[in-house]
């Protein structure tokens, strides 16, 4: 088997580990599963897009750092887009997601997540029509690493982003004060509130950190493959099989969870053939489903 | 006359999707389970029956040229099957874990029917599918009637059945654990057993409207099945009322006419390079009257009735 699998499956691990991220805390903050989460990716990338042609328009042509594709306005416009994306899931969750979760049947926040997600879309495809667009035209030679290995600069600096971003979250999590509040109103939303905990801020957090890393997955997924207005439905399967083979509400599980799709997806194309990669994220799906459906790291429901 | 066998034809394409909403309803509105994929049912339901019946065909698996009834039935007992599978997995599970896995049956019955070109003709469909009142095909007139004839007769037959269904035992059980699992169970009834009945026969519902719709139109492909009909059907339900097995069938003619009706607007109105932007627009549209619907008027036109209450996760979703 040819080793180059584990360079494709580690990128997309890290693509759908992002996004699981975001996925499994609001799963686990505000108890329902977003479907409108992979149109988030598409916004957000979308949107960065636009940033570095405002940078560009403002600024002039700007060259790329050194071995890789991009300069700084894509790293720049990717922290803009950041924001924009967070802002954008706070403001789904204010006109639509707070009020059906204040009439408490969580399965309509579901549906209204459906709802949202095809008219997120749509409204993508109104506006940037459907055919596909790239951050950079340029073509990068991958530099041979060693068992048959070949890996490029762009590639290699986005693992990079992947992991600080990660342990950033983690650390986030497990260390500071709104991490910890987090983690409380996922145990016990009443007990949280019970001992004086924000909740309206907790959910606001969990937005903004769901939103932004949704669009460094999406943008992640522009540098390297393409934009297009489906291109974070496409990715919804898989990071929901990731956020649930990790193990709901835990970040690290998201985040191996998705590595592990990814891998399998990689290892899969060599043998099945492309045609055939996203059936295994459902594959695994099922597979936890019947034999494990707590996840890796999960803990019993509450 | 070309209006009255459009008429039949509009009306006719409206009672299959009614069908389809049917069965949305048993699973969701009568029982509180959550399809996101049925887009995927009625696909396999559509491709069971077109491989069963289509003439011998070299190029694919197939073309048994049996009997379209057998076809028929063939295709509820597949999309049953499906369903009873996908049920057993997930059902024992928080509801959400329901609307995940039916996501993913649709993107893979997308994909087996893009790809198996062995068996679902891959992009190009199957084409050749007969149809009920072939032989009429000269007088579209007869022809369409006929047809709304017989997709009208399917449809009330299965809308008085699971209106009997809905006030008998089996059906009480059903609301009865909607809207109270505990008190349901404490009585003896098992939750998982009937939920699974029920989905399974949704199921089964959703692939024999996909079967109508394959022999009522002669050809399917992949793109049939994409998750705007499940947005579609969705949509239906919502604004006819869950619940409401009236509702499913006033809803799906009024959102199908809505749809038609807008449709033709685009390609009268706007120029024809752009009508692929006005066709995403038309989607946004109805996205957000969907969740318009869903915030100020939860359940429906026909489902208001007081005595009924919205299907409720008890106590926001924890059990």
């Amino acid at each position: 088997m040819n080793m180059q699998f584990l360079v494709d499956g580690l990128l997309t691990g890290s693509m759908i580990g992002l996004g699981a991220i975001g996925v499994t805390l609001t799963y686990s903050i505000l108890r329902f599963s977003n479907f409108s989460h992979g149109d988030l990716m598409a916004w957000g990338t979308y949107a960065t897009l636009m940033f570095v042609g405002a940078i560009t328009a403002l600024f002039g042509k700007v060259a790329p750092i050194a071995p890789l594709s991009f300069g700084w306005p894509l790293l720049l416009a990717l922290a803009l887009g950041m924001l924009f994306t967070g802002g954008l899931a706070l403001l789904l969750d204010k006109i639509l997601f707070q009020r059906l979760r204040a009439k408490g049947q969580m399965i309509i926040v579901v549906m209204a997540s459906f709802g949202a997600s095809m008219a997120l879309r749509s409204l993508l495809e109104f506006l940037f029509t459907s055919s596909p667009a790239y951050f950079s035209r340029a073509i990068q030679i991958a530099k041979p690493i060693g068992f048959g290995i070949r890996i490029t600069p762009d590639q290699i600096a986005l693992l990079l982003l992947t992991a600080a971003l990660v342990t950033a979250v983690h650390l986030l999590m497990t260390r500071s004060q709104i991490g910890r509040e987090m983690r409380a109103v996922s145990q016990n939303i009443g007990l949280a509130r019970v001992v004086g905990i924000d909740v309206a801020r907790v959910v606001r957090f969990t937005w903004l950190i769901g939103g932004a890393l949704a669009c460094v997955a999406g943008v992640m997924i522009g540098v390297l493959v393409q934009i297009r207005p489906l291109m974070g439905f496409d990715m919804l399967l898989p990071v929901f099989a990731a956020a649930i083979l990790g193990g709901i509400g835990s970040i690290p599980g998201a985040v191996l969870g998705g590595l592990i799709i990814g891998l399998s997806e990689a290892a899969a194309v060599q043998i099945f053939g492309a045609e055939w990669r996203a059936a295994i994220a459902f594959v695994i799906l099922m597979a936890v489903l019947f034999v494990r459906p707590i996840g890796l790291f999960g803990v019993g429901e509450r | 006359m070309e209006f009255l066998a459009y008429g039949a034809f509009f009306l006719t394409t409206a009672l299959i999707f009614s069908l389809i909403t049917l069965g949305l309803n048993l699973q969701w509105g009568l029982t509180g389970l959550f399809n996101v994929g049925l887009a995927g049912f009625v696909a396999i339901g559509a491709y069971t029956s077109a491989i069963l019946t289509t003439p011998d065909d070299a190029a694919r698996i197939g073309g048994f040229d049996l009997p379209i009834l057998l076809g028929w039935l063939a295709a509820m007992i597949v999309a049953g099957a499906v369903a009873a599978v996908i049920g057993a997995a997930t059902l024992r599970l928080r509801s959400d874990y329901l609307a995940i896995t039916t996501f993913g049956v649709a993107v893979v019955v997308q994909l087996v029917a893009l790809n198996a070109q062995g068996l679902t003709g891959g992009p190009f469909g199957v084409g050749f599918i007969p149809r009920p009142f072939g032989s009429l095909a000269e007088n579209p007139i007869v022809f369409n009637f006929a047809n709304l004839a017989i997709v009208a007769v399917v449809t009330l037959v299965f809308f008085l059945a699971l209106e009997h269904l809905a006030r008998s035992p089996w059906g009480r059980v059903l609301k009865a654990l909607r809207e109270d699992e505990k008190a349901a169970a404490s009585l003896g009834k098992s939750a998982r057993a009937y939920r699974i009945q029920a989905f399974a026969l949704g199921g089964a519902i959703m692939g024999l409207a996909g079967a109508v719709q394959a022999h009522f139109i002669g050809f399917i492909a992949p793109e049939n099945y994409l998750p705007t009909l499940t947005f579609q059907v969705w949509t239906m339900l919502i604004v006819g009322g869950s619940g409401s097995n009236r509702g499913a069938v006033l809803g799906s003619v009024l959102v199908w006419a809505i749809w038609v009706g807008s449709g033709a607007a685009v390609s009268a109105l706007v120029p024809t390079d752009q009508q692929a932007r006005a066709a995403a627009l038309q989607i946004v549209s109805i996205g957000v009257m969907l969740c318009v619907i869903l915030l100020v008027r939860p359940m429906g036109i026909l489902g208001g009735t007081p005595k009924r209450k919205a299907p409720a996760e008890p106590a926001a979703g924890r059990p």
